[in-house]
């Protein structure tokens, strides 16, 4: 499939189908017309195309109903590939059309109290019965899990073996009974994030993702692809948060210092390799030969979105702060707040999706080839860890 | 545009890498830096069998009619060996200075026969390219002094701008004074009533800036080889029962430094495909600091064998702190990006 027989798909699917009427319809048309990911295989959204043909159907299509990327931003970046590659058919049926229309929205089940940069050693218990499986357990840092009607959930199935081997991965029903999700409230103020307490949640086994046993190989997909999602930037010279901050500077010529415009230049050029960095990524990616420049994208993004919002407030010298009020937030606002807001909220750029310490760390092991720190939690089984 | 290295390039690195493998290891460096710093014979190989002389000099002008990117990735192989070569100087600079003249020297250039310098200080820049030179012309007749010329001693010919033009001057001689970096030693040039060869009109700002492109590819090799080596060093390299790379706190330094070369590569791609003032800007600002980043990093990554002569480490160290001031500081570069970028400094603000 190339882009003049894409255009043509698209040109016939807007001929069937008029983007002025119902919009959900349209996306469900869409979504059946193989318009929604052209990389995903016929039948379930795509055409087993190209990804970076998607880039024309979008264009195509830029003035049609659209998805909502932030609220989806899970479910279309995390449990989507993860289902594609692990889910059964009747699974990859059941899901992704709601998922990628909106209809549904996932949430991710990852991180506990006890659990963050050391996942593999979480603890909510998932015991079978029959055909099903009773969930124990708290979730924590759940983006959008007070609106989810379905998430991604790594559990603990075998406490008798080595923290690795001993897990397993499952779709979990947000509206099943035990299923109880808590606000969780965030220095910015609002509550983007939840608590989730599981307890007795019964699962069928048909919500069952993968193998018993190889959850941490399933997960390690949908990681993988959180911090593509997360480290996607700026294809724009000067574009992202650097604009936000650059549209400031040139309209309050009077708040300008020395200081803080050699700080700016240097920023500048900092995002500007960063961005020629991510195109020469995606030229890699077109042509067949990804590099591992990927694995630093989010680790420069986070740094840069930190040291631009801190800027930001610095610059404007506003000591107050756009709204305090503790309200649930549907998707991460950045642009339509402060500065005070994005200052707070970038803070959460280096933690979210593996701290940028344990990203430092994958660099070194898995590009450079440095070797690992000494384990002493590889063939404890996972009932033994100190904790 | 592309960001990516063509099959062509690559072919080219090749060969370049193999060569210097053979005549240039750090160890022969190390060996006559102090006595006869530029190795002519390892020049006329790489000008004479590879043709490297004549990259950017056209076809019809009796060269290869290759283009930035070429030269780009034969200055990241040079630079990875700190080769002592008068490519920069001769093939890229003087080369640059006397392309829009079309004058028969390029031939002679291009086939490597003759060796060319630009009379003006290395560290001079597109933004102030008069910078220590103090040349006028009377008469057809040359006087003046220029500090800090590189490729000077060793070049055949002299291009000498002065006021827009461009002069070939011959036998002058060039005082190699000491230099930071000994492999690529820099010369102070005397004129006195020298005779010169009126050969064209010169944009000075425009050649420097080229040459400042194609210095960013040259920074990103220096760096390349040393965080490469220091990558293989601290594999080997046992303390407390582990090697030192096992540890966190070198790890995330040479994580964090792989992430500055990852950028400083996207910069210098983009400065040989799209020489724009923006470009050249950004790419000297990043990759100036990274290879002395990456160079320093190495020296105290080497721990007390880094501060020794023996090692090649040194070398590096003083290449990327010279190559730093070369044709603009990057703080020269970002002060030019206000401009260029639209990011205007406070003047008329209240502090």
């Amino acid at each position: 499939m190339n882009e003049a027989e894409i255009k043509e798909r698209v040109a016939r699917f807007l001929e069937e189908h008029d983007p002025a009427g119902d919009r959900l319809e349209f996306l469900r048309a869409r979504f059946d017309a193989g318009l929604a990911w052209v990389w995903f295989p016929e039948g379930l959204g795509g055409l087993g195309a190209h990804r970076e043909l998607q880039q024309v159907v979008e264009r195509e299509l830029a003035d049609t109903p659209q998805i909502n990327g932030g609220k989806q931003g899970i479910g279309l970046g995390m449990a989507a590939p993860t289902i594609l590659a692990f889910g059964t058919e009747e699974q990859k049926r059941r899901f992704l059309r709601p998922l990628w229309t909106g209809e549904e929205i996932w949430c991710q089940l990852f991180s506990e109290p006890g659990a963050g940069s050391d996942l593999a050693t979480l603890g909510t218990r998932a015991v079978r019965d029959g055909d099903e499986w009773v969930v124990d357990g708290q979730k924590v840092w759940t983006s959008g899990a007070h609106h989810a009607r379905w998430g991604i959930l790594v559990t603990r199935t075998d406490p008798d073996v080595p923290k690795h081997r001993g897990m397993t991965y499952f779709v979990c029903d947000m509206q099943a009974p035990g299923v109880e999700v808590r606000p969780l409230r965030q220095i910015t103020g609002e509550a983007e994030f939840n608590e989730v307490f599981l307890t007795g949640v019964r699962l069928s086994d048909d919500l069952r993702l993968g193998e018993v046993g190889d959850g941490w190989r399933v997960a390690q997909t949908t990681l993988m692809n959180e911090r593509v999602a997360i480290g996607g930037g700026p294809s724009r010279r000067g574009g992202g948060v650097m604009a936000t901050v650059l549209n400031a500077w040139r309209e309050h010529p009077e708040l300008r210092t020395n200081d803080l415009h050699q700080r700016l230049l240097s920023l500048w050029v900092e995002a500007e390799v960063t961005r020629l960095s991510g195109a020469r990524l995606r030229e890699q990616l077109v042509a067949g030969h990804p590099g591992p420049e990927g694995s630093g994208m989010k680790l420069s993004f986070a740094r840069l979105n930190q040291a631009l919002s801190g800027f930001d407030v610095e610059f404007h010298r506003d000591l107050g702060y756009d709204d305090w009020t503790f309200r649930r937030s549907e998707d991460v606002d950045f642009f339509g707040r402060g500065p005070g807001y994005r200052y707070l909220r970038a803070k959460g750029n280096s933690i979210e999706g593996g701290t940028s310490e344990i990203l430092r760390n994958i660099i070194a092991e898995r590009v450079l080839g440095l070797p690992s720190e000494p384990r002493v939690d590889k063939d404890v089984p996972w009932k033994d860890l100190p904790r | 545009m592309t960001l990516l290295y063509s099959e062509v390039e690559e072919e080219l690195r090749a060969s370049v890498r193999a060569l210097l493998a053979d005549r240039c290891p750090p160890a022969a460096v190390l060996k006559r830096v102090e006595s006869e710093p530029t190795d002519l014979d390892l020049w006329k190989t790489l000008a004479g069998e590879i043709g490297v002389a004549g990259l950017l000099i056209p076809e019809e002008l009796g060269g290869a009619g290759a283009g930035a990117g070429e030269a780009g990735v034969v200055l990241e192989e040079l630079g990875r060996a700190v080769a002592p070569v008068p490519f920069l100087t001769s093939a890229v600079l003087a080369t640059r200075a006397l392309l829009p003249t079309r004058d028969a020297l390029l031939g002679e250039l291009a086939e490597g026969r003759r060796t060319a310098a630009l009379a003006v200080s290395f560290a001079a820049s597109p933004y102030r390219p008069g910078r220590g030179s103090s040349v006028r012309a009377e008469g057809g007749r040359l006087s003046g002094t220029v500090t800090g010329v590189a490729g000077a001693d060793v070049a055949d010919v002299l291009l000498v701008p002065v006021d827009g033009d461009l002069y070939a001057v011959e036998g002058v001689a060039a005082e190699v004074v000491p230099s930071l970096d000994l492999t690529r030693p820099v010369a102070t040039v005397t004129l006195d009533r020298a005779e010169g060869r009126r050969v064209g009109a010169c944009d000075l700002a425009a050649t420097l800036r080229f040459g400042a492109a194609l210095l960013a590819s040259e920074q990103l090799g220096v760096a390349e080889w040393c965080l490469e080596t220091t990558l293989a060093y601290v594999k080997e390299r046992h303390q407390f029962a582990r090697p030192i790379g096992s540890f966190q706190a070198i790890k995330h330094r040479l994580a964090d430094l792989w992430l500055d070369v990852v950028r400083a590569r996207a910069a210098a791609r983009n400065a040989v495909a799209d020489p724009s003032a923006v470009s050249v800007a950004v790419a000297q600002a990043w990759n100036a600091g990274v290879a002395v980043r990456a160079a320093e990093e190495a020296l105290q990554l080497h721990g007390g064998i880094g501060m020794t002569w023996e090692h090649p480490v040194h070398l590096y160290l003083k290449r990327a702190k010279s190559a730093e001031i070369a044709l603009g500081t990057p703080g020269d570069h970002r002060e030019a990006l206000a401009s260029l970028a639209d990011v205007p400094g406070p003047e008329g603000g209240e502090q």
